[in-house]
């Protein structure tokens, strides 16, 4: 659309500098607080620019951690966030584009039931079947481990589904083709329908990979050795310390490196996932 | 290279409906045949079935020496261009035509001068790195052809492939077909509802309607002998003129009023049974010297260029429009009247109630 309305230019600009402000602003906030000193953060003008103590602040949550907070270094805790995230990530579109064939292409008793079993499943998140879950891995004898961490976040009945659609859409001639041409059930999966669904499985990693990352209440419970700690219930830990006030300077940095991985993440990942949002041509 | 065979072929869905009632069709090696039919008359599931990708319900089809109702599709050894083309959108060209190759465990020499050949063959060489979604529908077509071709098949099978392709594309490509088909000499069954493609690539038409054949025979025969009311109504364009009729001696009588004689080759029938009678669009002529005539009310006249139908009532029968089709262009005004005659070698009678040829 080709406007020429200079006053309408403006009016936009500024609804997107006010939109950007109120986003970009408590990160940068946060971002400062992590370069000074914690003293400074304790006095009515918070400051509004980067102090000199980047380097020690950052150096400091990397290696040792936050005594108050267990002592658990920064590092540790983002390996565990990690390795969690990818598990899950990584699990779920297994588990889920896996269940979706199954129930796209193949014809067995009780398909339909299945898939609405799964997609029933989709209204019980974490957050309800935590007891049950909870007993079931302790049962397992998984807590404290990466297995328990991850294994039972794995379940995906939104990744299923979103599957189901695509595998939908992909005309049947396709697959009867692959079928004249000599390809069976498994390598009609893995030469056409998984590299069909590069671009689905690149926008599903991006928001599965931050649902993994910004998990606080399951790694709550079934971690209780610190060296499982995961990075987002660390900061919850460093806020939360008796008798003392916050190391905020100490806080805010690990903030920022939490943040980070999603960010990379989003970034690196940010043309796939928007393709893979909006395609339509198969 | 191989004949097909079909016996009683039948095809029933699990919801009880009848898709296809029985066929028998030999189709000998080399031969082009057309299964031509209207929407849903079953056509396309009957080449499904050759395919392998719908299951025989019941009689047998045979390829070769072989009995193939159970085998898969890629143990049939045969080749199928789909109406979408099918083409794997991520492989490049050149991948698309290997894949079916690669998965019989061919060497890979073996391949590459298999697809290079069929690229020749079809002018696609430059193609062979692009994505289909890079390229036209023809060109797609062409790849979608190549895949087939390089298989070597024993049997083509051909699903409305010219559908999604321009009038002008769609002669150029039922040429090329063609060519390549006789060059090649394999068997091959072509789906289609265009009739114009029946006639004009078929060694023999299959002319279907509700799961049943109502007649297998070269194009010339299905249009100078329909076997049925069906196929004459089907095969021609425009349709042919049906008029109800009754038999009254030596003659039939339409309306009352016209007396036909009977058409060459029928034998004698009972006075007063009922049939129809069918004259096709262009074996009526204007004036001329017919052996009868057949006074027609003008109502529309369309003007294609090289011919001119028009459309008119006879004065007892307002319901049933009857098309003339005369070379050249003419104008009536409409209301006009008009002496339509035919030559008797040009009738067809029809029992009015089995709807086949008398």
């Amino acid at each position: 659309m080709i406007e020429n309305r200079p006053w309408l230019a403006v009016l936009s600009h500024l609804v997107l500098l006010v939109g950007v402000a109120v986003i970009v602003l408590p990160i940068w906030i946060t971002f400062v607080a992590s370069t000074h000193p914690g003293e400074v953060l304790m006095q009515a003008p918070i400051p509004m620019w980067p102090g000199d103590k980047f380097l020690e602040n950052y150096a400091l949550v990397l290696g040792a951690g936050v005594e108050d907070a267990g002592g658990v270094p920064v590092g540790v805790m983002l390996l565990n966030s990690l390795i969690m995230a990818l598990s899950i990530t990584f699990g779920k579109i297994a588990i889920s584009i896996i269940a979706a064939y199954a129930i796209v292409y193949f014809e067995f008793p009780f398909r339909m039931f299945c898939f609405w079993i799964i997609f029933i499943t989709l209204m019980l998140p974490v957050e309800v079947r935590i007891l049950p879950t909870f007993a079931v891995v302790a049962n397992l004898e998984m807590l404290n481990t990466y297995a328990g961490l991850s294994v039972p976040l794995i379940a995906s009945a939104t990744a299923t589904f979103l599957f189901r659609q695509f595998f939908l859409t992909v005309p049947e001639e396709l697959c009867e083709a692959a079928r004249i041409d000599g390809a069976g059930p498994f390598k009609f999966f893995i030469d056409i329908l998984l590299p069909l669904s590069r671009t689905n499985m690149a926008a599903l990693f991006v928001i599965l990979f931050i649902y993994g990352w910004n998990q606080y209440l399951w790694p709550l419970l079934v971690t209780t050795d610190e060296s499982y700690y995961t990075i987002v219930m660390g900061i919850q830990r460093m806020v939360n310390v008796s008798e003392q006030l916050p190391v905020w300077n100490l806080v805010m940095a690990t903030t920022i490196l939490a943040m980070l991985p999603p960010v990379i993440v989003v970034v690196g990942m940010q043309k796939l996932f928007v393709k893979g949002l909006v395609e339509v041509e198969k | 290279m191989a004949e097909v065979r079909l016996n009683d072929v039948q095809k029933v869905y699990p919801n009880g409906f009848k898709a296809i009632h029985g066929i028998d069709i030999d189709i000998t090696d080399g031969e082009f045949i057309v299964l031509v039919g209207p929407s849903g008359c079953g056509k396309s599931t009957l080449l499904r079935m050759i395919a392998g990708l719908e299951t025989v319900s019941d009689g047998e089809i045979h390829i070769g020496e072989r009995m193939v109702n159970q085998l898969e599709p890629a143990d049939r050894d045969i080749a199928m261009v789909f109406q979408n083309y099918a083409l794997y959108p991520h492989m490049s060209c050149y991948d698309n035509m290997a894949y079916g190759l690669r998965n019989k465990g061919m060497p890979k020499d073996e391949i590459e001068k298999r697809v290079r050949e069929a690229a020749e063959i079809l002018e696609l060489a430059q193609l062979l790195d692009r994505r289909p979604r890079q390229l036209s529908g023809g060109q797609r077509q062409r790849i979608a052809m190549g895949r087939a071709i390089v298989r070597e098949p024993s049997v083509f099978l051909f699903d409305e492939p010219l559908s999604n392709l321009d009038a002008k594309l769609r002669v150029q490509m039922r040429v090329e077909i063609r060519k390549l088909q006789r060059n090649l000499g394999t068997t091959s069954v072509y789906v289609t509802h265009d009739q114009v493609e029946a006639m004009t690539m078929a060694d023999r038409l299959v002319v279907m309607n509700e799961g049943v054949a109502e007649q297998i025979g070269t194009p010339i025969e299905v249009y100078e002998r329909p076997a049925t009311m069906f196929v004459a109504g089907f095969i021609g364009s425009p349709a042919m003129n049906f008029m109800d009729a009754k038999v009254e001696g030596e003659e039939v009588v339409v309306g009352g009023k016209l007396h036909f004689p009977m058409p060459n080759g029928t034998g004698a029938l009972e006075a007063g049974r009922e049939v129809s009678l069918g004259i096709r669009p262009e074996h009526l002529d204007l004036g001329g010297n017919g052996d009868v005539g057949l006074p027609i009310k003008v109502e529309l006249v369309e003007h294609l260029g090289a011919d001119t139908l028009v459309y008119g009532y006879l004065p007892w029968d307002t319901q049933n429009l009857v098309t003339l089709r005369m070379q050249g262009s003419q104008e009536f005004p409409a209301g006009h009247e008009i002496t339509l005659t035919v030559s008797h070698d040009h009738l067809h009678l029809f029992d009015k109630q089995s709807g086949k040829r008398i």
